[in-house]
């Protein structure tokens, strides 16, 4: 009788608290759906924010001039054209120019890598005097506003010369400006477009990557530079694939060195610039001007001649974007 | 007297005694584990230099030389030759001229440094946020990490300068916010709803500004997302396993565990956005001190103005490092 009624009160206890599992589970589902539907509005709000302009850029890129005026066109052209392109092919001297701005960032690209790579691996993993100082130079090289060297630098590279031997035997300076030499040089030396930043990110990197491996290749008899070709080199790959991302595409943007170092030699940002402006120079002179919705017109046609190739390239190395930067652990 | 003979031999010999001073070059001996130790630790040191190498001359010839020279030059005016540059003494008249005579100068200044004081908290959150966002696991989640992260690559250099003067994004931008029942009003609404709630009214301006701009400020935080995303990933999943056992909430988690986390890289973010704000050529203070120098060739007054700039930037840098670390928390 009595284990009867204590089984009975177990039975009740039991669906009591079965029923506020499950009102907690049908109360957790719900705060789970609502937030999953909240989440799926803002991360396409903001992926649309961020692809709108391009959308945008390219919609006006192929349209005729009478459709921005057209108030029912909307995106989709009514008068669609390659005109646009044709135009802005022929005045930015297209295959030159875009193999003048490719070089340049390849070349940079390549030689910021191999420089920051030795560079930030000498921070991480050897001690020397004045280590901290030098290191210190780094962060300094990235406060500073490359604007207070700026003309210093384009002196430099005007009147180049190694400690005066090239003037005592040509008896004249090297005139630099408008080849790729500056942007060589300063590469090499790891001091070009924002390379403080990537020998922060390599430094930080080869920190965070095990000692264990470089203290068993030496244990085995190899020196510090065989250690680094064939143990550390290789581990680094996907942090200088990022390295060399971020460094062309910021060469490939840049206006500020390429109008510092190149006056006659046209890259795709120099010439996109100016590019309205001088389409309406050729083709109405000095008296006319073309109205401001075409100029614009032309500068997003350009604008997605630009941003192509950089697109493609993104493409092709984004998911080593996060995955190296993650693995350096820039936390330091 | 006999002729001095030079003896090729002899002076190998001589200079072999006189290198052997140097410990690391001599002949390896059977040497005791401590001085062992010693040379290799000599070694290590010398190959350290050897890796950063490029660097320190990169430092020496494009950096250091460039600033010293940067300083004389804003004491200065000076002419540019064929054959080089004359410098004639000018005293503290660039800088007085920079304060005192040029029209914009402190105006723009200004602007500029209040801009950047309201866009890097609005900046910091929202890649804090969108970071979040997108660390939790969704499907399409690569699409919409490769869609954040577009802004490091589309944003940059001439593509956002062009972006900023264009007349037809503008326009349709414009166009977007009337369809969706006319913007104005919409902020007009936001605006006494805020105000009714009795928040400071300079409050309810900055976020009615942040919500304008808003597009402006996803533009600006590709980098810090992606910053954020990779400081998220390293936090150990253990600590929010642990914590959750022990009752913690995911908003409590939230506070206790990631943001503490997560801070030392809101002090590397907001440095990146103060750099990155203001070294950036579209900066209109940049396009001062690059007008001077190459529109108008005054480049000791442009390197005057450099200097200005770069010390309000250090003086700036200071204070918000001074006041963040503060919170920063450090997991060791």
């Amino acid at each position: 009788m009595k284990a009867l009624t204590l089984a009975k009160a177990g039975q009740a206890i039991e669906t009591r608290e079965q029923r506020a599992n499950w009102r907690h589970a049908v109360f957790f589902q719900a705060k789970k759906i609502l937030w999953v539907t909240v989440r799926t509005i803002i991360v396409s709000g903001i992926c649309f924010l961020i692809l709108y302009p391009l959308v945008a850029k390219l919609s006006v890129s192929i349209m005729a001039e009478r459709d921005l005026y057209d108030i029912t066109v909307c995106y989709v052209p009514k008068h669609f054209t390659w005109d646009n392109y044709r135009i802005v092919w022929r005045y930015m001297g297209f295959p030159g120019t875009f193999f003048n701005s490719f070089w340049l960032s390849f070349t940079t690209g390549l030689l910021q890598v191999i420089s920051c790579t030795l560079v930030g691996y000498g921070f991480a993993r050897f001690d020397f005097p004045f280590k901290k100082l030098f290191f210190g130079m780094v962060i300094v090289m990235l406060v500073v506003p490359p604007s207070t060297i700026m003309v210093p630098l384009f002196l430099r590279f005007r009147f180049f010369d190694l400690f005066g031997l090239v003037k005592l035997i040509s008896g004249n300076t090297i005139n630099l400006i408008d080849t790729f030499w500056p942007f060589v040089l300063t590469s090499i030396t790891g001091t070009g477009l924002r390379n403080g930043l990537y020998i922060y990110m390599m430094r930080q990197f080869f920190r965070g990557s095990p000692k264990e491996l470089e203290e068993s290749a030496y244990v085995d008899g190899a020196g510090p530079y065989k250690t680094f070709y064939y143990i550390m080199l290789p581990i680094a790959v996907p942090m200088m694939v990022t390295v060399f991302l971020f460094s062309f595409v910021w060469q490939w943007t840049d206006t500020f060195y390429t109008t510092l170092f190149l006056e006659k030699m046209m890259t795709l940002p120099t010439i996109l610039s100016s590019l309205a402006v001088s389409i309406n120079y050729q083709e109405f002179g000095t008296m006319a001007t073309m109205s401001p919705a075409y100029a614009s017109m032309l500068n997003n046609t350009g604008s997605v001649l630009v941003i192509f190739p950089l697109i493609v390239i993104y493409l092709i190395a984004q998911r080593y974007f996060v995955e190296s930067i993650q693995r350096s652990g820039i936390i330091g | 007297m006999r002729p001095m003979k030079f003896n090729f031999q002899d002076f190998l010999l001589k200079l072999k005694r006189s290198l052997g001073g140097l410990k690391f070059l001599k002949p390896k001996t059977k040497l005791d584990g401590e001085t062992m130790h010693m040379a290799m630790e000599k070694r290590r040191a010398i190959a350290g230099y050897v890796f950063i190498s490029p660097f320190l001359i990169g430092l020496l010839f494009f950096f250091l030389y460039p600033m010293v020279q940067s300083i004389i030059f804003s004491f200065h005016s000076i002419q540019i030759g064929t054959q080089g540059y004359e410098m004639t003494g000018a005293g503290f008249s660039n800088y007085y001229r920079a304060f005192m005579v040029h029209p914009t100068f402190r105006r723009v200044l200004v602007e500029s440094i209040l801009q950047m004081l309201t866009d890097v908290p609005l900046i910091i959150i929202f890649s804090f946020f969108a970071a979040n966002l997108i660390n939790q696991k969704f499907r399409g989640r690569a699409v919409a990490r490769a869609i954040f992260f577009l802004p490091v690559i589309l944003t940059s250099g001439i593509i956002l300068a062009v972006e900023n003067n264009d007349l037809l994004l503008g326009i349709m931008s414009g166009a977007i916010q009337q369809e969706t029942a006319a913007g104005a009003v919409r902020a007009l609404e936001l605006r006494t709803l805020l105000l009714e709630t009795r928040l400071h009214p300079r409050f309810v301006g900055y976020i009615i500004d942040a919500v304008d701009r808003l597009y402006e400020i996803v533009k600006a935080s590709g980098v810090q997302i992606l910053i954020f995303l990779a400081g998220l990933q390293t936090i150990s999943p253990s600590l929010y396993e642990a914590s959750t056992m022990e009752g913690a909430t995911g908003w409590e988690n939230f506070w206790k565990i990631t943001f503490p986390m997560i801070s030392p890289l809101i002090l590397v973010n907001t440095v990146y956005t103060v750099i990155y704000s203001f070294t950036n050529p579209n900066n209109p203070v940049m396009e001062i001190i690059q007008n001077t120098a190459f529109a108008e060739s005054r480049f000791g007054f442009s390197a005057a103005v450099a200097w200005v700039y770069f010390l309000v930037i250090l003086g700036i840098l200071g204070i918000l490092i001074g006041i963040i670390s503060r919170w920063v928390f450090y997991h060791e």
